[in-house]
């Protein structure tokens, strides 16, 4: 339908048609977006669709395979080291293990299946049809994805990386780690790092420019903040490792000799540029896990968030302090004690961002009616161990204390406390709470309950007694340890934590399969929620909304009068959405994304072409330099429309949005 | 006098064996079971820490659970959503909002001061003290250990086992030979990383004779997990006289056996790695040997030093250690014998 159709549609609407004229109009809408959005199917569709709710179930899927690898891997170490002197595993395939678990718990799972969430989420939640780039968002899934195999490749070939998850030099070095273990490792960051940048640009570009006439920044969801700032942290993390990953292949590869000593190298610097990353990665993980929170809270307590100006101000202050501590990860390095004291204050000063928040959820619960489902269920075991985790936290910024329980159980204790308890309990309430909303039925509120109790007990079990072991002198990564040294009971209660935990993750894995077929129809809104996904079908349709919402207010749906406006005017015969302006969401172009394309996956396999062999010869840069470039001309020269050419001629790609000022809502 | 050692190591092993069975509190590779000032700084900021913690853990979780005191089975499509609410609920909610945050913030300024307090006692006397000096070197898995000394026929180099003198501070230079490793001995003090090309240092001192277990904490490499080491805080006398024992050469093999056991050591590989003092023996690869009887352990802290467990770590160390850098010896069993005979005289 044409802009001009669309005026008079809305005009007949004004001259307030009859109702069958009305549901006749809005039905052949329907079946034309349907037409226009519909996604290529079988393989083609797995090369080609770039709708965002499919990349990011897509994503969430693998980054939940990986999950499920990593927590095998993990039960393997809890084997081994249930008694002391066990020889369950030899020395070298427990490194390879503790190795790849982490490589995989921070890099293939918790950062892709975050942004993930948002890849999902944030179009929705901001009224838009699809991502700001939905092909570069398909490149990046396939990059992920091309790593991940790599990785596993190497790990099953009994060639997985076992210098640590930050692979530390010299061990990591050419000297000391012959063979192409490290190789693979680094260069799996090298995916992980472009598929985590494609999917920040996305998100960032989506929450920006995409939204609702009416959602002015103000109005965000606090998700969509929390997945802004975790963009923006990705944007200022990355380089970081990408420098630390690179010097070191090239010092493998081509003898530079960045990080040697005998050379007049630098072992720290390699810490340096790490931790740069490295600490902001863990709030990279952690804020969008804050940004389920809010809304989960603020369904369950069915009022308004206390403190939604400071529950900003701390996530983005959050984003800021995390580049100012990676230092506390290096304290027992030669640093200088000034130096270090600025670390542990700034380290310190990250409690208070997190104080706030949990200070203002409690204030939003307190006193609210509450029915507590198995979303709200796993946020409540948020508070309990993130809590816990967050004190340790401050007990490890203290530069003298740290140089005790450094590199000890302790911290494998802390850093499993915030991150399990800071993001994947958080997690698993955002899969309860909006699985209804990807497959339209619910997930089963039993099942729910007995996965959240095995899980948190489980989960206590495991990491609790590590605290203890710790201070007790047990040093991380060790494959084993002598029976004199008395740890064998608290390892061993640790170990059988560990499968109450496994059980507990198989309930949901069961209850998804479950729910998959024999699920409760959801319906639009089955939590009577808030934000704008909840407008649309469960699952949504392919062009999200048939009618883009006119957003009122902070809380969409609860302050939706009955006379709503609503976004007319987008085409249905083209992927039209709006863009609108930063800050007010005035709607300033209708523009028309691209829809599936075949170039993304070639682009993404010309850069595995440059990257894989690349481990071997740095010729292979050059061929995959080469090769990666022509795919991209091609990308760039070929149709955009895929569907619709006759956009591209008459050189109608956008268009102003006319009488933008009428679609301003009134402030509520 | 070999006697009175021999005894001396078979109660040292007891001694770890029971504290280590018996307690959790105790354990001589324990963080919170100080032997010394430096443990003992620490142990006191991490009880104020701990119960400070507690203490907020307990209370917010308090403060959680009387939030969900109002339970309902209402679905939540039955329950009004509230935006508006009483301004005097908002503003005493905000009030105890700020002032949950003022206490937080007043905790931490608490923590930082104890912190920087406790840090500086730990490093500020560092140049004052004039106690001993100590050079740990790091090597993949196992430590070397050089006594300094002014007067150059003083210095001597051991390996795995560190003895000091109760009361006296001990300064120690940390160096790495190939990778990063991490000197750590939690009853007496922190960690401190050995890093090629730079050097670190840290001090401790032991106010109470006794045996100390170390590990390397940072990870090294395939056997970073059996990477120990003894730390034997013993009386004054008591050390000088393992020192003035230290300093000598070894001594010359008196049986015959011996003797042939000396021929074995050079005359095969072992002489490729490892020093015997007064004899050509003289790489410094691996641990020096001049005087391995006197050690309480071989292979870094892995073993206790028995006939046995010698005679099985030079045939077969890679059972025992698998990765080490030490081969496999085929020797005799007789050849065996007597080089053992040899090694358990060097006292």
């Amino acid at each position: 339908m044409s802009h001009k159709e669309a005026q008079k549609a809305q005009k007949a609407q004004k001259r307030t048609v009859s109702e069958e004229e009305l549901v006749a109009v809005m039905e052949r809408e329907r079946e034309e977006l349907e037409q226009t959005w519909a996604r290529p199917t079988g393989l083609r569709g797995w090369f080609t669709d770039t709708d965002h709710k499919a990349i990011a179930l897509r994503y969430i899927k693998t980054a939940f395979v990986f999950f499920i690898l990593g927590g095998i891997e993990a039960a393997l170490m809890r084997i081994q080291l249930a008694r002391p002197n066990n020889h369950f595993l030899s020395p070298d395939q427990y490194n390879q293990i503790f190795t790849v678990h982490g490589t995989t718990m921070m890099f293939l799972f918790a950062v892709p299946i975050m942004t993930a969430m948002g890849i999902y989420l944030v179009p929705l939640m901001v009224g838009a049809r699809d991502v700001a780039f939905p092909r570069l968002n398909l490149f990046g899934y396939f990059i992920y994805l091309i790593g991940g195999i790599f990785l596993y490749t190497g790990f099953v070939l009994n060639t997985g990386p076992d210098a640590g998850w930050f692979a530390y030099v010299p061990l990591s070095g050419p000297a000391f780690s012959p063979g192409k273990r490290v190789d693979i490792w680094a260069q799996m960051i090298t995916f992980t790092e472009i598929s985590a940048l494609v999917g920040a640009i996305v998100v960032i570009g989506t929450a920006f420019k995409m939204r609702a006439p009416g959602l002015s920044i103000n109005r965000w969801s606090l998700f969509v903040w929390a997945q802004v700032v975790t963009s923006f942290m990705i944007i200022f993390a990355m380089p970081a490792v990408m420098l630390a990953s690179g010097f070191l292949a090239s010092d493998r590869l081509i003898d530079t000799h960045f990080f040697n000593p005998a050379e007049g190298g630098d072992a720290i610097l390699y810490q340096h540029l790490f931790w740069f990353f490295g600490h902001p990665e863990v709030y990279i993980i952690f804020i969008p896990a804050l940004g389920f929170i809010s809304p989960i809270i603020i369904t369950f307590a069915r009022r308004k968030i206390f403190g939604y100006t400071a529950l900003v101000l701390s996530l983005i202050s959050t984003g800021f302090i995390g580049f100012g501590l990676w230092v506390h990860h290096m304290f027992a390095t030669p640093i200088p004690q000034m130096g270090e004291s600025f670390f542990t204050a700034a380290s310190m000063m990250i409690a208070i961002p997190s104080g706030v928040q949990i200070f203002c959820w409690i204030a939003t619960l307190w006193g609210s009616k509450l029915n507590i489902k198995t979303p709200l269920l796993f946020v409540l075991g948020f508070f309990a161990i993130f809590i816990l985790g967050g004190l340790t936290g401050v007990m490890l910024a203290s530069v003298p204390l740290d140089l005790q329980i450094h590199d000890t159980f302790f911290v494998v204790a802390h850093l499993h406390y915030v991150l399990i308890g800071g993001s994947v309990f958080p997690l698993f309430g955002a899969f309860y709470y909006w699985f209804p909303k990807w497959t339209g039925r619910m997930l089963s509120e039993s099942a729910g309950r007995w996965n959240f109790w095995l899980m948190f007990i489980g989960f206590n079990l495991v990491f609790f007694p590590m605290h203890k072991l710790g201070l007790n002198g047990m040093p991380r990564r060790v494959y084993t340890y002598l029976p004199e040294t008395g740890w064998g009971t608290l390892n061993l209660i640790a170990s059988m934590g560990a499968f109450i935990l496994a059980i507990g993750v198989l309930v949901f894995v069961i209850n998804v399969v479950w729910a998959r077929r024999a699920g409760v129809v959801a319906g639009d809104n089955p939590w009577a929620a808030d934000t704008l996904e909840w407008t649309t079908t469960s699952p949504p349709p392919n062009y999200n909304f048939h009618n883009v919402p006119v957003v009122q207010g902070r809380y969409p749906i609860w302050q939706a009068t009955a006379d709503a406006p609503v976004v007319r005017g987008l085409s249905t015969t083209k992927r039209e959405t709006l863009v609108s302006s930063v800050m007010d969401a005035q709607p300033e172009l209708k523009f028309e994304i691209p829809g599936p394309s075949i170039w993304p996956v070639l682009v993404a396999v010309a850069a595995a072409v440059a990257l894989i062999p690349g481990i071997f010869t740095p010729w292979a840069f050059l061929v995959g330099a080469i090769l990666t470039g022509t795919v991209l001309t091609c990308w760039f020269f070929g149709d955009p429309n895929y569907k619709n050419k006759t956009a591209r001629e008459t050189g109608e790609r956008s268009e102003p949005v006319p009488a933008a000022r009428e679609l301003q809502p009134k402030e509520i | 006098m070999i006697e009175t050692t021999h005894t001396t190591r078979h109660v040292l092993i007891a001694l770890l064996s029971v504290v280590c069975f018996s307690s959790c509190g105790g354990g001589i590779q324990n963080a919170i079971n100080p032997a010394g000032p430096q443990a003992d700084n620490l142990s006191r900021l991490w009880w104020l820490m701990f119960i400070v913690c507690s203490v907020v853990f307990v209370i917010v979780m308090i403060a959680l659970l009387l939030a969900l005191r109002n339970r309902t089975q209402e679905a939540p499509s039955a329950l009004q959503p509230m935006l508006q609410l009483p301004q005097q609920q908002e503003r005493r909610r905000r009030n105890v909002v700020l002032s949950a945050l003022s206490v937080t913030v007043i905790i931490l300024f608490v923590f930082l001061i104890a912190s920087f307090s406790a840090g500086r006692s730990m490093t500020a006397e560092l140049a004052h003290k004039n106690g001993l000096a100590i050079e740990v070197t790091g090597h993949q898995w196992w430590w070397e250990i050089r006594y300094d000394d002014v007067d150059a026929s003083n210095i001597f180099t051991t390996a795995n086992e560190i003895h000091i003198p109760v009361g006296v501070p001990v300064t120690f230079t940390l160096r790495g030979a190939d990778v990063i490793h991490s000197f750590w001995v939690p009853n007496l003090a922190g960690k401190k990383d050995l890093i090629p090309g730079k050097v670190n240092t840290i001090w401790f001192q032991a106010d109470k004779p006794g045996v100390y277990r170390g590990q390397c904490a940072e990870y090294c490499g395939l056997q970073h997990a059996q990477m120990a080491l003894w730390v034997v805080a013993e009386p004054q006398e008591q050390f000088n006289a393992w020192r003035q024992n230290q300093t000598q050469t070894s001594t010359p093999p008196a049986s015959d056996s011996q003797k042939r056991g000396q021929q074995v050591f050079l005359s095969s590989t072992c002489v490729m790695c490892h020093a015997i003092n007064g004899t050509p023996a003289g790489s410094n690869i691996g641990p020096n040997l001049t005087h391995i009887a006197s050690r309480n352990t071989i292979a870094a802290a892995t073993m206790a030093n028995t006939r046995d467990h010698l005679a099985q770590w030079i045939k077969d160390s890679q059972t025992v250690k698998p990765g080490n850098k030490m081969p496999q010896n085929n020797l005799s069993e007789a050849d065996l014998n007597s080089l053992v005979d040899y090694l358990q005289s060097l006292k």
